[in-house]
């Protein structure tokens, strides 16, 4: 279980809180206007962001002090997902072994995770030589091979088209099927977090709210969030 | 990368302020009291006249060069651009034979002058060094102020178009202010490096005249071996090159070393008398920069098959030296770019800066009057060398590399602090490979440099521990011209030869 106790974070003026846990296996979107600070809460989670005050827990444990690759946490950022002076197979190879030294064994749940996200053959190739679409999928197969219980995605697909969009989130929930997952995952669409199922929590005046089931919540939205909405 | 990268960084920040602040402390015992005689003064006072001079001719006539260049279209262009690329790193001695070939007695426009029955030239003195200076630092002078007039946003370009500018106008409004903002910069750049200039006047400088504090420093060592005025004058050499490097690194942009010199820019190019004005300068700047080159190419080429038996292992001692400095430098600059990429920490940033503030002959005093009492330095010249040149190299090492490296730090920090990459794994797959170019360049250039340099080990060296260079300055002191200019073309060969296999096996590792 992934608990927010009591947590708080800020940076200079800013100052945002959230006090909640979500279950595991949890799909969550986070939600709100930008600058709200939903990668704020991501990067505390991370380990990139030193908390004010407050924990991160994971299954009853204190998270502070882990380092972000000691975390339980695999992360999908907006862009640079990927090294590119690395091979696809490379970039995979390090959610296995940080330092690349990979048994046949590695290789071969290499070669299973490309085929799994559609990518199979395409494991010499260099990220420049993929579309949008092609990079997003070796992130998220990298995911897949690291096997972290908390998945968290800042927007990964922000720059896709709706198509694309869709058919990566349906891979999102696969990955997280397949890993047993919790998913954090920022959006600002709401069709997004209809599509990933679960719960949504809003992210508004300096307020992580506590997760909502998102079809009640689209159902009847609280009055920021129909200001939000539009 | 965590706490043990960044204590790694602390203590190489203290190694090389020991390294520095050392040599100072004992200048600064050794020489404190020392009263200033008229000929120090008289040395204190050439070497800001002939700074100044050298900076302010090399920049002024930059201008029209950089000008031509960057409006004008024209087979081997690029070629040219490549050229000012190297007197930076072209041994000082080198340059100093080729324009005795030119410009001494006995050379072409002597012996010109001679034979239509006018008064010939001497190429000792001020002028001699300031020549010799506009020579080294035009190149570059150029290559800062070309990279201004690219910098001019193509935008204001087109608009300065559509509102009809002529020549006249597009100078007033565009070229201006950009000259007014890269002036100075380049002006400065060119005086630190013409203050702590020793090779060039060693040997077109010299007596009461003509003797700069570095020189002073020299001889006061080797010829009086009155230490305590070596220290005294050292520590007026500090005072000086401290106070115009630390003007320089303020008011100086990062971007002095360009790539993407070969960009067009939206410049019109006025086709009128100018463009015949545009190629006279192109020609007489080529003409310049290539004579000296090709005058010593011309008188070393016949000695090349009977090289002075000396050369060879001095190419091996000089050879050894430069690889140690590229390998110890890039390291160094390695670390501390890394760790002030990661976080602001001035000790760290103050060690790799305050080399900047010394010179060879400096440091080279300051460790002779530490080690003197225990060995005799002659028997340390090449570690004295090395030590001395890494930490002369390491700043311009450091700039190159900080860039990078905070680019590295911004696009890839988190993606690899998330995958858990540390230590070796992190140098080996994130940092080595982002960087292999600027660190190839950059040991290029630390190779060249500490090839060519001709400085502390003047100060150190007997005839057995002599470097390329000294040989090269000892031959032609010795007026074996032909030796001289024989032992110079290896030594340009050899440098230029350390530079490309560096820089281009940065760029084929970064491929």
């Amino acid at each position: 279980m992934l608990q927010l106790d009591h947590l708080v974070m800020g940076q200079g003026d800013f100052r945002l809180t959230a006090n909640w846990s979500a279950e595991p296996g949890a799909r969550l979107a986070i939600m709100g206007p930008s600058g709200a600070g939903k990668s704020t809460l991501l990067s505390a989670i991370a380990g990139f962001l030193v908390p004010t005050a407050g924990r991160v827990l994971w299954n009853n444990v204190d998270l502070a002090g882990l380092s972000p690759g000691d975390r339980p946490v695999s992360i999908l950022f907006q862009d640079q997902n990927l090294f590119p002076h690395l091979t696809v197979a490379q970039n995979l190879g390090l959610g296995l072994r940080p330092d690349l030294r990979l048994s046949d064994g590695d290789r071969v749940r290499i070669d299973q995770a490309l085929e799994r996200t559609g990518l199979a053959g395409l494991g010499e190739r260099r990220p420049a030589q993929l579309s949008g679409g092609q990079a997003s999928r070796v992130a998220l197969a990298r995911a897949l091979l690291r096997a972290r219980p908390i998945l968290m995605l800042d927007e990964p697909f922000a720059a896709l088209g709706p198509a694309l969009r869709s058919e990566m989130l349906d891979l999102v929930r696969e990955v997280a099927d397949a890993t047993r997952a919790t998913v954090l995952m920022v959006t600002h669409d709401p069709k997004d977090a209809m599509a990933l199922g679960g719960q949504t929590a809003f992210v508004a005046n300096g307020v992580v709210e506590a997760p909502v089931e998102t079809v009640s919540l689209m159902a009847n939205p609280p009055p920021a969030l129909r200001e939000y909405l539009g | 990368m965590g706490a043990r990268d960044m204590i790694g960084a602390r203590l190489l920040a203290l190694a090389l302020l020991a390294l520095v602040l050392g040599p100072l402390a004992a200048v600064a015992w050794r020489g404190a009291g020392l009263t200033l005689g008229s000929a120090d003064w008289a040395a204190v006072q050439f070497t800001l006249t002939q700074a100044v001079l050298s900076a302010l001719v090399s920049t002024v006539l930059a201008i029209p060069v950089a000008r031509a260049l960057a409006r004008r279209r024209f087979p081997g262009r690029s070629a040219l651009v490549t050229l000012m690329g190297a007197p930076f790193l072209l041994p000082a001695v080198v340059a100093v034979l080729g324009l005795l070939a030119v410009f001494g007695r006995g050379g072409v426009v002597n012996d010109t002058l001679a034979a239509l029955g006018l008064p010939t030239l001497s190429i000792f003195g001020l002028h001699g060094v300031v020549l010799a200076h506009v020579f080294l630092n035009l190149p570059l002078a150029t290559r800062m102020i070309l990279q201004g007039w690219q910098a001019i946003p193509a935008e204001r370009i087109r608009l300065a178009h559509s509102l009809g500018f002529g020549p006249a106008e597009t100078f007033r409004h565009l070229e201006w202010p950009m000259l007014r903002e890269v002036l100075p910069g380049v002006a400065l750049v060119i005086l630190t490096v013409c203050l702590t200039s020793f090779a060039v006047v060693l040997t077109l400088g010299g007596g009461p005249a003509a003797t700069t504090v570095e020189l002073a420093i020299y001889q006061a060592v080797r010829f009086d071996f009155d230490l305590a005025r070596a220290a005294g004058l050292a520590g007026v050499q500090v005072l000086i090159s401290g106070l115009a490097a630390g003007v320089a690194w303020v008011v100086l942009q990062p971007t002095a070393f360009g790539a993407g010199l070969d960009r067009q820019t939206a410049l019109a190019a006025p086709k009128d008398w100018r463009r015949w004005a545009d190629g006279l300068v192109l020609a007489m700047a080529t003409l310049f920069l290539l004579a000296p080159l090709v005058a010593v190419a011309l008188r070393g080429l016949p000695g090349l098959a009977d090289l002075p038996p000396q050369v060879l292992p001095a190419a091996a001692r000089s050879v050894g030296v430069a690889l140690v400095c590229a390998v110890l430098s890039t390291l160094a600059a390695l670390l501390v770019a890394l760790a002030v990429a990661r976080k602001a920490h001035p000790l760290v940033e103050a060690a790799a800066t305050l080399p900047l503030a010394t010179s060879g002959l400096v440091l080279g005093t300051g460790l002779f009057l530490l080690v003197q009492p225990f060995v005799p330095p002659m028997t340390l010249a090449l570690p004295v060398t090395v030590l001395v040149n890494t930490a002369l190299t390491l700043p311009f090492l450091y700039r190159i590399l900080l860039p990078e490296a905070r680019a590295m730090v911004t696009g890839y920090g988190r993606l690899a602090d998330s995958l858990g990459l540390r230590g070796w794994a992190r140098l080996r797959w994130l940092v080595l490979p982002r960087l292999a170019r600027p660190l190839g360049f950059g040991a290029g250039i630390a190779a060249a440099l500490s090839m060519g340099d001709l400085g502390v080990i003047a100060l150190f060296a007997g005839d057995r521990q002599a470097t390329l260079p000294l040989v090269v300055s000892q031959l032609a002191g010795a007026y074996r011209v032909e030796a001289a200019a024989a032992a110079s073309l290896v030594l340009v060969a050899l440098s230029f030869a350390l530079f490309w296999a560096c820089d281009a096996g940065g760029r084929r590792a970064a491929a």
